[in-house]
Parts: C-alpha cells; sequence; structure tokens
C-alpha cells in the first residue's frame, strides 16, 4: 500500500479548524463542569437530604450510561428544553456542535464533583471547626478555606480527567459535529484515505496526551515533595 | 566444610556501602547469634545467604555452592534453607496447612499426601495442629510465627536463618516462639539468628557475631563475646541492651 | 414540553417486518453483551500479564509493559475503533480478504473485540501493577525463600492477593468496558445504543428508546457491582479486614 502524505497537508487547514473546536469544547466543558461538579459535589456533602438524594441521583446515573447515550439523549433533549424555556412554537435549531458543549459541560461535571468530593472530605474536620471558629460562614469557609485547598490538592486528578475528557470529546462524531476526528473523518471518506487520516489523527493525540500526561505526573511529584 | 561461609563480602545500595567486608563462617549444626544496632547489615548479610539480597563482592558458599554464581540453581539452594522473617509472612490466602505445603508440593516435588502427612507432623511439634484449617489472618503473631517456624522446616533445611523473629511480637508472645527456637537448636539444628534476645544467645548460641555500619566488629565464642567484648561499641551495645 | 408519549412502541412491528421492537432492543443487547464478555476476558489476562511484566526487575519487559499502557492509554478509544476496523486490516491483507468475504457483523464484532479488549488491558495492567505493589516486599522474598520460581511466585503467591485486593477498580472497569462498548456503533455494530437511536430514528419515540436503553445500563450496571461484590465475598480471607477492602 502507498501512503499519501500530501492529503494530510492539504487537508491541514480544515483540520486545524477541527482541532480547534475540539480544544474549545475540552476547555469550556473542563470550566463549566468544574463548576457544575463543585456544586453538586457540595450538595452530596450537605446536610439537606433531598439535595443530597437528587445529586447523587444525577451523578451515578451520568455514571452508569455511556457518553454516546449521554451524546444522543442531550442531542434529543436539548432543543425540546429551549422550547420549553423559551416558549417557542417549534425546537429551536440548536446544531450539533453548541448541543455538544451543553451535553459535556452536564456529563463532566458528575465526574468533576466525585473528585471534588473526594478532595473536599480529604480536607480534616478541624479546617471546617476552626473556620466557624473564626465565624465564617458556610459559604466563606467553603470558598476561602476549603474549597480552594481541595482543588489544590486534587489538581492533579482534575487534570488526568481533563486528559480524558479531551479524548472523550472526539465522541461528538456520533452526532455529525466537526471536532478533529470529525474533520478528519469527513477527509477520510471523502478521498478514501482512511489509513492516513486516521493514522495521523491517531499520531496527534498519542503525542499530545503522552506529553500532557507527563507533565500531569511532574507536576504530581512537585506537590508531594511540596506537602 | 563450613555449613555457610561468608569470604569478604562487600555490598552498596547505590553510592551507600552497606556491607563492608564481611568474612565469617557457620558451621554445621553450630547455632551463631548476629546482633548490632538497627541500620548495621545484619539483616541484609543473614538476606545474602540465600540471595534475597544480590551483593556485588566477595562470595558466600552455602554447603559447598557458591551463592553469587551465576549457574547455581538458586530455588534449589533457597529451598534447602529455611527462612524466617521478621513480620512472618505467611501467606495471607491460604490455611496454615496450605502455607506448609505449597513449596513441598511445587518445589520438592512431593505427592499432595506425603506433602499434607509432613505439614501435619511440623505443626503439632510447634503446637499449632489444631489451627491446620485456618487463616493466618485468624491467629495471633507469635502462633503466626511458629507457623512460620514449621513452614521453613517442611523443606527439611540443612540450615535455618531467622531475622528478627520476634522484634515484631508483643512480649507476652516472645517466649512462645524462642522456646521452639531452643527446641531446635538443642536438636542440633544449624541456625544464623539475627535478633537482640540475648537470653536466647546465652541459652543456646555458640557463637555472637557483632556488626556496627555494616562491618563485623566481633566474632567471638558465646562466653568471650558475654565475658568480654574486646570492641568498644560492642560494650556500648550491650550495656544499653542489658540494662532492659 | 410538548411530547407525545406512545410507550407502545416497543411492541410495534419493525419495519424490517417480523420483529417488534422490543426485540430490536434485545437482540442489541444480546451484542453488547456478547462484546463485553469477550473483551473482558481478553483485557483480565493481557491485563494480568502486562501488569506483572511491569512489576519484574528485569529492564526490558517493564518497559515494554509500560510503552502498552502509554500506548493504549492516550489514544481515544474510538479513534483506536477506526484503526481496529479500517486501519490494521489494510496492513494484513489475510485478514482484509477475510473481512471482505464475510457477514460484516463478524468483521465489526473482531474489531470491537480487540479494541475494548486490549485498551481495557492497559487499564487493568495498571490496577495489577498497584495491586502487586501494595503488597509487603516480605511476601516476594518468603516465596522466594522457599525455593519458588519467579513464575511460582506470582502465580501462587502475589497474584492471588493483588487480585483480591483489587476487585473494587476491577468492578469499575468492568462497567467501563460495557459503557464503552456502546463506542462500537461508530463501526456499524448493531449493539444496544445503535439499536436505541435506529428505534427513534424509525418511530420518533426518542424519549421512549433512550429511556428503554438507560434503564437496561443502569441495570446492568447494578447486576455487574452485585456479582461483583459476591466474588469479592466468596474470596475474601478469613481474619484478613483489609482484602478488597481498598476502595473508597
Amino acid at each position: 500500500m502507498n501512503f499519501d502524505l500530501t492529503i494530510i497537508v492539504n487537508a491541514l487547514p480544515y483540520l486545524w479548524k477541527g482541532f480547534q473546536y475540539t480544544l474549545e469544547l475540552t476547555a469550556i466543558a473542563a470550566a463549566g463542569g468544574l463548576f457544575f461538579g463543585t456544586l453538586l459535589a457540595l450538595a452530596r456533602l450537605s446536610s439537606i437530604h433531598a439535595l443530597q438524594m437528587v445529586a447523587a441521583g444525577y451523578v451515578n446515573l451520568m455514571r452508569s450510561i455511556p457518553l454516546v447515550l449521554v451524546i444522543f439523549w442531550f442531542f434529543f433533549l436539548v432543543p425540546l428544553i429551549l422550547q420549553a424555556i423559551t416558549g417557542a412554537t417549534r425546537p429551536p435549531q440548536v446544531g450539533a456542535e453548541r448541543t455538544a458543549i451543553i451535553t459535556f459541560i452536564m456529563f463532566e461535571a458528575a465526574y468533576f464533583c466525585e473528585i471534588m468530593r473526594a478532595g473536599i472530605q480529604s480536607i480534616p474536620r478541624g479546617q471546617i471547626f476552626s473556620s466557624y471558629a473564626l465565624g465564617l460562614t458556610y459559604s466563606q469557609t467553603m470558598r476561602l478555606v476549603i474549597l480552594p485547598q481541595a482543588f489544590r490538592n486534587m489538581l492533579p486528578v482534575l487534570l488526568t480527567q481533563t486528559i480524558i475528557l479531551f479524548q472523550d470529546t472526539s465522541l461528538v462524531y456520533v452526532i455529525s459535529a466537526t471536532d478533529f476526528v470529525g474533520a478528519a473523518a469527513k477527509v477520510a471518506q471523502r478521498d478514501s484515505k482512511l489509513v492516513e487520516m486516521y493514522l495521523f489523527v491517531a499520531l496527534v493525540y498519542f503525542t499530545l496526551c503522552f506529553s500532557l500526561s507527563l507533565a500531569v505526573k511532574q507536576l504530581q511529584q512537585k506537590i508531594a515533595v511540596i506537602r | 566444610m563450613p555449613m555457610i561461609e561468608f569470604k569478604s563480602v562487600n555490598k552498596w545500595y547505590g553510592g551507600f556501602q552497606v556491607l563492608r567486608d564481611c568474612t565469617t563462617k557457620v558451621e554445621k549444626g553450630e547455632v551463631v547469634v548476629v546482633c548490632g544496632p538497627s541500620g548495621s547489615g545484619k539483616s541484609t548479610l543473614i538476606k545474602c545467604v540465600n540471595a534475597l539480597e544480590p551483593f556485588q563482592q566477595g562470595e558466600i558458599i552455602v554447603n559447598g555452592q557458591s551463592v553469587g554464581d551465576k549457574t547455581t540453581n538458586l530455588p534449589r539452594l533457597r529451598s534447602q534453607i529455611g527462612m524466617v522473617f521478621q513480620h512472618f509472612e505467611l501467606f495471607p490466602h491460604m490455611t496454615v496447612l496450605e502455607n506448609l505445603n505449597l513449596a513441598q508440593v511445587k518445589v520438592l516435588g512431593r505427592g499432595a499426601d506425603e506433602a499434607a502427612e509432613k505439614s501435619q507432623m511440623l505443626l503439632k511439634r510447634v503446637g499449632m495442629l489444631d489451627h491446620a484449617p485456618k487463616f493466618p489472618g485468624q491467629l495471633s503473631g507469635g502462633q503466626q510465627q511458629r507457623v512460620a517456624i514449621a513452614r521453613g522446616l517442611a523443606m527439611d533445611p540443612i540450615a535455618m536463618l531467622f531475622d528478627e523473629p520476634t522484634s515484631a511480637l508483643d512480649p507476652e508472645m516472645i517466649n512462645e516462639v524462642l522456646d521452639v527456637m531452643v527446641e531446635l537448636a538443642h536438636e542440633g539444628m544449624t541456625m544464623m539468628c539475627v535478633t537482640h534476645e540475648m537470653g536466647f544467645a546465652r541459652k543456646v548460641a555458640h557463637r555472637v557475631i557483632f556488626m556496627d555500619r555494616g562491618e563485623i566488629v566481633e566474632d567471638a565464642t558465646k562466653d568471650e563475646f558475654f565475658g568480654t567484648p574486646r570492641s568498644e561499641r560492642a560494650q556500648l551495645f550491650l550495656s544499653k541492651i542489658l540494662q532492659h | 414540553m410538548n411530547y407525545n408519549w406512545n410507550w407502545g412502541v416497543f411492541f410495534q412491528e419493525t419495519p424490517e417486518g417480523g420483529t417488534l421492537y422490543w426485540e430490536m432492543l434485545v437482540s442489541g443487547l444480546g451484542w453488547t453483551l456478547a462484546v463485553s464478555v469477550v473483551a473482558w476476558l481478553i483485557a483480565m489476562i493481557v491485563g494480568a500479564v502486562i501488569g506483572t511484566l511491569r512489576t519484574l526487575d528485569s529492564k526490558a519487559p517493564a518497559l515494554f509493559g509500560h510503552a502498552w499502557v502509554e500506548l493504549f492509554r492516550n489514544i481515544p478509544l474510538l479513534v483506536q475503533m477506526f484503526l481496529w476496523y479500517f486501519v490494521i486490516p489494510e496492513f494484513v491483507p489475510p485478514l482484509k480478504r477475510w473481512m471482505v468475504n464475510t457477514d460484516p457483523v463478524y468483521a465489526q464484532f473482531l474489531a470491537a473485540v480487540l479494541c475494548l479488549g486490549l485498551f481495557t488491558s492497559a487499564r487493568i495492567a495498571e490496577q495489577v501493577r498497584a495491586g502487586i505493589q501494595s503488597l509487603p516486599r516480605g511476601q516476594r522474598l518468603a516465596g522466594s525463600a522457599l525455593g519458588l520460581t519467579t513464575w511460582q511466585t506470582y502465580r501462587y503467591v502475589l497474584l492471588p492477593m493483588a487480585f483480591r485486593i483489587i476487585i473494587p477498580p476491577l468492578t469499575s472497569e468492568t462497567m467501563n468496558l460495557i459503557k464503552n462498548s456502546s463506542i462500537a456503533l461508530t463501526i456499524g455494530l448493531a449493539e444496544l445504543t445503535f439499536r436505541a437511536r435506529e428505534l427513534g430514528e424509525y418511530t420518533f419515540s426518542f424519549f421512549e428508546a433512550f429511556t428503554a436503553a438507560t434503564m437496561v445500563y443502569v441495570i446492568i450496571s447494578m447486576s455487574a457491582n452485585r456479582v461483583m461484590a459476591w466474588v469479592e465475598r466468596r474470596v475474601a480471607v478469613p481474619g484478613l479486614i483489609a482484602a478488597g477492602g481498598g476502595g473508597h
């Protein structure tokens, strides 16, 4: 078989656009997932039973079904929900790319929730008591004392989860969104160059993820030394 | 020919020397106690005998075989030497009986019945026969260590190595283990024991080796050692230990 | 929300005729389970071997094990699926010929189980390695001191305990594997999620179809949990509280 490098070179601008979307999706989903995940974690650890139950139910549900099915669910649900919110007569056209962003925020929230929960639980109870003793409110205690420590302790795990998220975003392929893999798949199928395109995509992902995970490992060792 | 012979053994961990020019021997039927402060290299020395720790220079001859020689069949050599560890190291997922049977069957190639018979005889000897179907986690430390001794004996060893066999035990359990060891010594077993139990040493040891900073500082008969140790370091060590 | 519920949809006939929609979902479930079981076996066997290699003293096997883990961990599973189905056969002509001539579902099945099995093997290898390394060093020494060979020490002493300790993480890897099997739909394998989407597209009863699939996945994951908890109890070592209790 002959390996056609020019096809990759010619497709680079298109692939780059797909790759930018992958990065955008990863960044927004990580930030949004962390935000909602932290709220979910606080809910799971709250003393209000109903709140605990709802949060736990959401997290467990998200974690027990495949991401592909979650993507399908949201692709179908998001227009309906938006319609209900805006009161439009027909479900609005959201587009696969924007639906994917909402999906991944909601999905990642469940995973980040469990990381943040572990992080919060790793902080000694004495920290909470001493904050209350100083007169801080619950929200101040969390914002100023507990969450910053939990976040710092869990930073390597959060980053590792983000690398997994970066890989998982490729699944938007199933709703035909044009991320990096989606762009490559479109070129591959158009020109019947599946071998070149998929090997190239694999190489790019491997190089990036391998270097990033090495960096995370180094960070982990640094943190271990500081502690 | 000595049973175990060390000839100028040197060992390094990276740049740190843990054994310095160690030369000594253990004759057949002899009981040798090795003592010294922690970090003196005594545990490392005894682990070199059956090549659990490699050494870089010198030679150790066990029953005529050179331990460091690449052509020596290590599993075979090790199966001839019983070893008892500080933390017992029974296999937690196997019953007491299975712990004794395992190497008899897998290493010596004994039949299941023969091995079980041997195991039961030895368990009886260390007073643990009633516990044969139990798991190690269900036994006290002293009981586990007696089982570990029986496990070593089940291989019909030509010598037994003891690596601080009582230092992980609660005080009230030390004697049940020492009693088994004393009995073994009286039967003429060749023994090399790393231990701080000077009472044991006085009772059964033929020779005492004192180590410090990787060196064999004192290598004397029991009477010489407890009478007048020649080195200051050994005197200091003895005075500290015997206060207790 | 305006939505016309139609739970009766499962008892309607499919366009292919002869079968009902619920039967279509059940056939999808069958493929999900078949892929998961075969891939699980591959993952456990290869994972045990690779995890063990990583704990050996010799450099070369440990390096090989490390490379294996990094290779499968750093490429998205979807891309790996494409590699197994579209790319690797191009380099193996007999495989390519077989794939062209056989019923496509066999080719999809083969690619899916290899992909998921080896991907999961890298993750299980990490758990096995962690399990072995969590055992006291004295266990290995005690095995050697009795004259057991390295292989025998692993076979009778280290691996039986390591596997007991890592049952909780193995449980979550097993569930991940079942969930990941849905990615096989991208190469056309008609597993559960594929069938749920198909049902939705044929009947526009997306909500009902996805709800059914979701419930099935929840039931599978609860059952897998139960099975592993049962296994954990079965192999628990009397007198050891720590065995299998590593997960939080």
